[in-house]
This record gives C-alpha cells, structure tokens and sequence, in this order.
C-alpha cells in the first residue's frame, strides 16, 4: 500500500488546518438557513452510523437547530457491527436528541437483499453458503500500474480464508443487492421526516462526495450535506470541537456493508485516507506532484498517480451526481 | 494478427461505445479516453478468457497489455502462444 512512511506529516496536516469554532459557527447559520428558511422545515433527521460524519453532522445540527429539533435514527441490519449502535446510542445520549431505531434486515430479507448478493458471491465461489462471511476488497496501490478490479474475500464457516477476483456479473450483483442497505435506510430517514416535517442531512465528507463514495438514491439522497465540502481530516477537527465521543474519533473508517469487517481503504479508496485527503487537497489547489510529495511524505511518481485516479473517478461517477435529465427544460419550475 | 485486431475492436465497440465506432484509433487508450472504466476491465477479462480460453492471473492486469485494441490483440497473441499451461484447461 502506498502510504507515508512515517504517517502523515505534520506539515500536510497544517494545510488542511481550520479554525473549528468559526467553521461551526458558518455551518451551523448555513443549516438554519437551508432547513428554516429555504426548506420549510421543522428540525433535520440524520441517520447515525456510530462513524465520525453522521456523528459530526448530528453534532452540527444540534447545536445549528437545537436539540430537539434532531433526530438521530439508528438502522442496523444483520451484517452491522454491533458497535455501530452502541456509538450510535452514545451520540444520541451525549447530545439529548431523540432517537429511533429500525431493524431494516426484514425489509430486505423481503427485497432478498441477502439472498441476491449471496447468489451472486456464487458466481465466482460456487461453496458460499450459510455460515460464511465476505466482503469486496481493491488491492493495494502497490503496483501502481495495475487496474483496480475487485476481489470477494470469503471466510468459511471454518475460518479459512480466500480471495477470488470478481467478474463483472458477479462484481454488479452484489453491489446491486448490497446497495438496498443504503436506499432501504434513506427511505427509513424520509419516513421520520414526513412524520415530523423535518429535512434529511446527508452526512458524506468531501473526500466521499468527490469520489462518488455513495449510493444514488442511498446515502447520496439527502436535502442538505453540511460537511460535503470539508476533508476527511477536518471532520476529525471539527469532531475534536464538538465533543464527540473519543470512542467515535479514535475508531478507523468502516463501511459496515459486509458480514466481514471493511475498511473505506479496502473498498474505494486503496489509500490510508489521511494521505488520501492530502492528495485530493493538492489536485484541487494545483500542487505539483513533486511539491505534494515532499509534503505529503510520498513520491512524486506516487502522487501522479493518485491525481490521475482521482480524477478517473470523478469521470467515472459523474452519473451518480447527475439529477434526472429533461428533454427539455421546465421553465416554469 | 490483424483479424484479431478486428475482433477485439467489435467488442470494444460494441460493449463499449455502444456500436458506435467514434473514429477510435487502435492505439487510442481506453483510460485516457474514458472508454473503460473498473467494472470494464472487468467485463473485458471475462470475454477474453471465454473467447480466447486462456487465464489472465491478477499482475497481468496492466495497462501495458488491455489499455487500446493494438495492446489486447497482442497480449492474446502473446497468452495463446505461451504453453498450454497457462491456458484454461
């Protein structure tokens, strides 16, 4: 894996510095305006992960709305990590909101979610059945001339485990089952707020946002995203001003998608993502390679191309920003 | 080696560019030009493998070997005249 030797500088991290009380204070008059005054609604429902966004943007909108105008929503399924909603919980407590919880597995026991995805595991690993676990892995950017293709990691219920690279039949099909999680607790959030005339926050860093780490019409449904725009190393600060619970910042990045723990590394990133965030910052502030490099404790051959795959995947996933397209314009609206 | 050629380009563009040819120049890479994408590549290897009933192991996906129609025909040039060992028995 491409990473900084010695993590990441210090001086990378000074670039991304803010100042986090006068951050909250701009988001927090940015959400009152969107959810008062340009959405029309009562308070904001966030669907809280136990993961430092969600528990971020719940800070955010308590402190933008008042306590109890949020409500936190905890939706677990079968393959979540059960500390997921313990931190979760915690957010909740620490903060005094309201919250609810919704087991999601039998809804998507009836959309077979599992079955669909199990299915489609099959294709490449005929034995997956009951007892196993698995999850989708990139490689590691060491070869940095190698395509990212996917693997599925199976565990047998003996605890033997295997890599086989996917097909693409079989690389959409789970993707296609697994991303009911994600639209099933969008619909969820939207539940509560209809119920309550809230709006729905979306809670992905800019890192995410960028490289279209979302599912459209998942997670990536929102009526507002209040830290779209800020790197994953500024959620850390900003979580560090807020008060969120130690145990929340101290935790590495999961998806909490696969019935075997994942990392955001493993998954779409393949790069430590405090290394990640540096680069995404160079290629958006116009850094040379070589530049970067001696900041961000890579080499300038390294930097090259992470820039190149980060804007592969802004091409790449332009479909997933897009709104519905008109054949024609509707002035009128 | 130019039939070869032929083939692959009808599949590329026909999966690809959706039968329409866009003047793609053999040489043209599929990154570069945004023809092909992650799921692409593999889309792409299965088809070589069925089509061409050779294996195609993890280090061999390269840009060198899949990144334009002249580089796929001649890695599948190059795999099917490799001993039968490394084909798909």
């Amino acid at each position: 894996m491409i990473a900084p030797v010695n993590g990441v500088p210090s001086a990378a991290k000074q670039l991304l510095r803010l100042d986090a009380a006068l951050e909250t204070e701009r988001i927090a008059a940015k959400i009152r305006g969107i959810v008062f005054d340009r959405l029309k609604r009562k308070g904001a429902v966030v669907g809280v992960s136990g993961g430092i966004d969600s528990s971020v943007v719940a800070f955010l909108c308590a402190r933008a709305l008042g306590k109890e105008r949020v409500i936190a929503l905890f939706t677990p399924e079968e393959d979540s990590s059960p500390e997921s909603l313990r931190l979760g919980r915690a957010v909740a407590e620490t903060l005094g909101i309201r919250s609810f919880l919704e087991d999601i597995s039998p809804i998507l026991k009836g959309a077979c979610c599992y079955k669909r995805r199990d299915d489609a595991i099959r294709l490449v690993v005929p034995e997956y059945g009951p007892g196993y676990k698995s999850k989708i892995v990139l490689p590691n950017l060491q070869d940095a001339a190698r395509y990212s293709v996917f693997s599925v990691v199976v565990q047998t219920p003996a605890g033997e485990i295997r890599k086989v690279r996917l097909t693409a039949e079989a690389y959409l099909g789970i993707l296609a089952a697994t991303n009911f999680k994600q639209r099933t607790r969008k619909m969820m959030e939207y539940h509560y707020a209809d119920r309550f005339q809230y709006a729905v926050a979306g809670t992905p860093n800019r890192l995410e946002y960028d490289q279209g780490f979302f599912v459209k019409g998942g997670d990536g449904l929102a009526d507002f995203k209040p830290i779209a725009h800020l790197y994953k190393t500024q959620v850390y600060q900003l979580s560090e001003y807020l008060g969120v619970p130690e145990e929340i910042r101290m935790r590495p990045p999961t998806t909490d998608t696969y019935s075997l723990a994942q990392s955001q590394e493993e998954f779409y990133f393949s790069l430590p993502l405090a290394a990640m965030d540096i680069c995404l910052f160079g290629r958006n502030h116009g850094f040379p390679p070589s530049e970067l490099a001696a900041i961000a404790g890579l080499t300038a051959e390294q930097v090259t191309t992470i820039y190149a795959q980060i804007d592969a995947k802004r091409t790449a996933t332009r479909y997933l920003h897009s709104g519905p397209m008109l054949v024609e314009d509707v002035s009128e609206i | 080696m130019q039939s070869r050629v032929h083939e692959l380009r009808s599949f590329v563009v026909k999966n690809f560019l959706f039968g329409e040819d866009q003047r793609l120049d053999n040489a043209d890479s599929f990154l570069d030009n945004g023809i092909i994408d992650s799921t692409g590549i593999l889309e792409l290897v299965m088809y070589l493998q069925h089509t061409y009933e050779i294996e195609i192991y993890d280090e061999e996906l390269i840009p060198d070997n899949l990144d334009s129609v002249n580089r796929l025909a001649a890695f599948v040039e190059h795999k099917l005249a490799m001993p039968a060992v490394s084909k798909v028995s």
